[in-house]
């Protein structure tokens, strides 16, 4: 095995590493956030926003990743440029670029799968207990907000640290619509050098690292709350 | 004053009047009322199914009403009369009911994710708007009486039975509520915790607390009430002081109900 390529590439992987931490939350944050309105209203109602987010996480859940991100990006980037004056616009630099595609797909991947997730999570909370929040005179939002959301949560943070860890390792398709995060900087090094096992084993050490990392990081935050009944 | 009677002597604190709910075509209220004046300990005995629970539920519009009219303290919820039967119109005047009517369920529900000290100062500090020093304040004297000041910062699935429901009961007293709603506190009790559970709710009768309570336990029931109603198929069928209802009661049914339960 040859590795004196490494120290020339290490600043690179280190850029392309930031990028996919950045994806990798981004996506999470947006994703989540719609995730638990999607969650929400197939166990709330009303049934026409059930069904379309039941349609939703179908479709979002039933199609490969790589055709999503394809659509948006070729798909959906391609008819922006035929829209008079946006390439004057302030927008421009933004729709030019790969990354805010990468983040919209992603955040769709995360919002379908998650809002599955968070539908069983909030079906999951026992009746009793939203009761005895209503009962004590809590408004419907503040329900949701100090019984509901939490309880609900606390029972699925186990299954979304695994989904998280998984979207972690669906970024490299992000290189093949030129975003160069970690994976996208390997196949530069094998272009470059012709050396083809070694970046590929770097990378993965790197995934696992970012992984371990993710893990700890979530094993952390499992522990500060309680757990479920004993 | 009559306590049993219907004369109006201004210091009701919860009226219900002519309550009926219907659940699709079984109706299981069928026209109940009563009144609690300032101190009654009102409690509501009678068969599965007579429908005691669900009038306790639907006091404080857990269930809805098909119709009839519940007042605390002289004010009446206000009602918008659908074809389904009634809803309540004024939100915020629910939630307000519902902070002074203070339920205590059968099964707890209790707050899991929420400490013994969390769950009973979320009430004061998120519907009452208390600080949370206020609220802490309140909360320690009051789980100091309910005897779980060790267990403060304990989460509810690692206590028992006895213990949840105690601290469910300090949960809805840290409400100050006018009026407390006792949904049969005992009946998921292992039975050597039915005690400790009884003492309390005791305790709390004897300091002039005004409560409504549906219970199986019928000695209980005739030591701490001020007056026992007997339900039957959504109807009252017998309503007195305990001595009457449990000794001379007019309905045949009622007397063989407390005599096969006794």
């Amino acid at each position: 095995m040859v590795w004196d390529w490494l120290p020339e590439y290490l600043p690179r992987f280190m850029e392309g590493l930031w990028l996919t931490v950045q994806l990798l939350v981004i996506s999470i944050v947006i994703g989540m956030t719609l995730a638990i309105p999607i969650g929400l209203v197939q166990v709330t109602g009303p049934r026409p926003l059930a069904w379309l987010a039941k349609g939703f996480c179908t479709v979002v859940r039933g199609t490969p990743l790589l055709i999503q991100l394809w659509l948006i990006y070729y798909g959906v980037g391609s008819l922006f440029p035929s829209i008079p004056g946006i390439r004057e616009s302030f927008l421009w630099p933004y729709l030019r670029d790969a990354f805010p595609y990468a983040i919209l797909a992603f955040s769709i991947s995360v919002a379908g799968y998650e809002g599955e997730v968070m539908r069983g999570a909030f079906r999951g909370v026992p009746k009793g207990e939203l009761e005895a929040a209503r009962a004590i005179g809590m408004s419907p939002f503040q329900v949701l907000r100090r019984v509901w959301l939490p309880r609900a949560v606390q029972n699925v943070f186990p299954t979304l640290t695994g989904e998280f860890i998984l979207t972690l390792k669906a970024t490299p398709l992000a290189a093949t619509i030129t975003i160069y995060e970690a994976f996208g900087i390997s196949s530069i090094v094998r272009q470059e050098t012709y050396r083809i096992y070694e970046p590929l084993l770097f990378v993965a050490f790197l995934y696992i690292c970012l992984s371990a990392i993710l893990i700890l990081l979530f094993r952390y935050l499992e522990n500060k709350i309680p757990k479920r009944s004993a | 004053m009559n306590r049993n009677g219907f004369s109006d002597t201004g210091s009701t604190t919860l009226e219900v009047n002519d309550l009926h709910k219907s659940f699709d075509d079984l109706e299981v209220l069928k026209g109940v009322s009563m009144r609690a004046h300032e101190g009654d300990v009102v409690t509501m005995i009678g068969a599965s199914g007579s429908g005691k629970s669900t009038f306790l539920r639907c006091i404080n519009l857990l269930e809805l009403p098909t119709s009839g009219e519940i007042k605390l303290k002289g004010e009446a919820v206000e009602f918008k009369n659908l074809k389904s039967g009634v809803l309540p119109s004024n939100k915020k005047q629910v939630q307000r009911f519902r902070s002074q009517l203070g339920m205590v369920f059968q099964s707890f529900n209790l707050w899991q994710h929420m400490t013994v000290m969390q769950n009973v100062i979320e009430g004061p500090v998120q519907v009452l708007g208390l600080s949370r020093a206020e609220a802490t304040a309140r909360a320690e004297s009051i789980l100091n009486r309910v005897g779980l000041w060790e267990k403060r910062d304990d989460y509810p699935a690692f206590m028992s039975g006895g213990q949840q429901q105690r601290a469910a009961i300090a949960r809805a007293l840290a409400m100050e509520p006018s009026v407390m709603l006792f949904d049969e506190p005992t009946s998921a009790l292992d039975p050597e915790l039915v005690g400790e559970v009884l003492k309390v709710i005791q305790s709390l009768a004897e300091e002039g607390r005004t409560m409504i309570m549906v219970t199986h336990e019928m000695k209980f029931a005739r030591d701490v009430s001020t007056e026992v109603i007997y339900l039957h198929e959504g109807k009252i069928e017998e309503q007195g002081p305990p001595k009457q209802v449990f000794e001379n009661p007019a309905s045949d049914r009622c007397r063989k109900f407390v005599q096969a339960v006794h």
